[in-house]
């Protein structure tokens, strides 16, 4: 009897929070932010060996991972959506997880084929 | 649901998300399945660029992307300027993104003239984005590089102190351009789309229909090319 006017209570709330235009170019500078620290570590510091490419490869992954997430959860919106859906997209991304470790592991193999 | 004081049990079980009659997610049917499309297509691009991988790990020497790509096509500029041009597309891309948000976003006030120039604007920046990609694929076709073809002297593309590689090289050549090929595909799809949209805008399609959620649809599959786009980058020009 009570979860029905507390899910609309719930859905007036979701409406609200969805993107003001304001929060949507925080999220671009954010992205704008990001790809700068990329072109400063690709086109600065590992050029001239602040860092080497072991460490700044790692670093591109974990940056771009971040850009993914703002770009998912803020334009395409997923963070405000109700948690059912978002668990229905991220959970599966496991698969992709899990090709990774296969293939990185096969290659390895392939290495000593060569 | 009966309104008389005594309530049974069932007819509390009848008021949960997941109990039928309307969805659990409180999205549209069809924004739902962009969803589950979008998801699908995540694991094709995940292939495609996973298989890059293992290719590149397994590898002995891979030409090096800072020495591949490091002229700016239309000006003068033919060495030493890595990931500028890029850099260019990179930021399109993202400018695109936020038009398309801020449409989306006119389209919940349910303004349509804002949502129509959003809309040219997303459809601009779409276009500028393959004739980019044009623009450096024909240098790459000027340079040697194809399907299948690669350009007599490789020795300039790998850095100094690994062994130059034809077979690597031709690897590198042929994912290259499969994968960008890919995502440029789905560039064009998703610029058809929107340019289908934006008609729909301005015929007042959706000011009938009483609702903007085609935007916000189409807005996704846009975003997606845009996510796609942030790992070709990284997994291409930067790695």
């Amino acid at each position: 009897m009570s979860s029905q006017p507390h899910t609309e209570v719930h859905e007036a709330h979701g409406e609200h929070e969805s993107m003001s235009r304001g929060k949507i170019w925080q999220v671009f500078f954010i992205l704008l932010g990001i790809t700068a620290i990329e072109f400063f570590i690709a086109l600065y510091m590992v050029p001239n060996h602040h860092i080497g490419i072991n460490i700044a490869n790692p670093i591109y992954i974990i940056l771009t991972l971040a850009k993914a997430f703002y770009i998912v959860a803020y334009f395409m919106h997923l963070k405000f959506e109700k948690v059912g859906l978002i668990y229905s997209i991220a959970v599966p991304v496991i698969f992709i997880v899990g090709l990774i470790l296969v293939l990185t592991n096969e290659s390895h193999h392939w290495v000593d084929l060569r | 649901m009966s309104t008389t004081a005594v309530t049974s049990p069932i007819d509390e079980v009848k008021t949960t998300p997941w109990a039928g009659g309307r969805s659990p997610f409180s999205v549209e049917y069809g924004k739902m399945m962009m969803w589950f499309f979008l998801l699908s297509d995540a694991f094709t691009f995940s292939s495609l660029l996973i298989a890059y991988g293992a290719l590149r790990f397994s590898s002995t020497a891979w030409p090096a992307a800072d020495h591949i790509f490091q002229s700016v096509p239309l000006t003068s500029i033919e060495h030493g300027a890595p990931l500028v041009f890029v850099g260019l597309m990179t930021f399109i891309l993202i400018m695109s993104s936020v038009t398309m948000v801020l449409g989306v976003e006119a389209g919940h006030r349910g303004s349509r003239k804002e949502v129509a120039w959003w809309m040219i604007a997303t459809v601009i920046g779409g276009f500028m984005f393959l004739g980019c990609q044009a623009l450096e694929w024909s240098h790459l076709f000027h340079e040697g590089f194809g399907w299948g073809k690669i350009p007599h002297d490789i020795k300039e593309f790998f850095p100094e102190g690994t062994t130059e590689s034809a077979v690597y090289t031709q690897q590198f050549s042929n994912l290259f351009f499969t994968i960008t090929g890919f995502h440029g595909f789905h560039v064009f799809t998703g610029v058809i789309i929107n340019i289908i949209i934006l008609i729909n805008v301005l015929l007042g399609t959706y000011d009938r229909r009483g609702t903007y959620g085609m935007v916000e649809k189409v807005g996704l599959y846009w975003h997606f090319v845009d996510l796609v786009w942030v790992f070709v980058f990284t997994f291409f020009y930067l790695v």
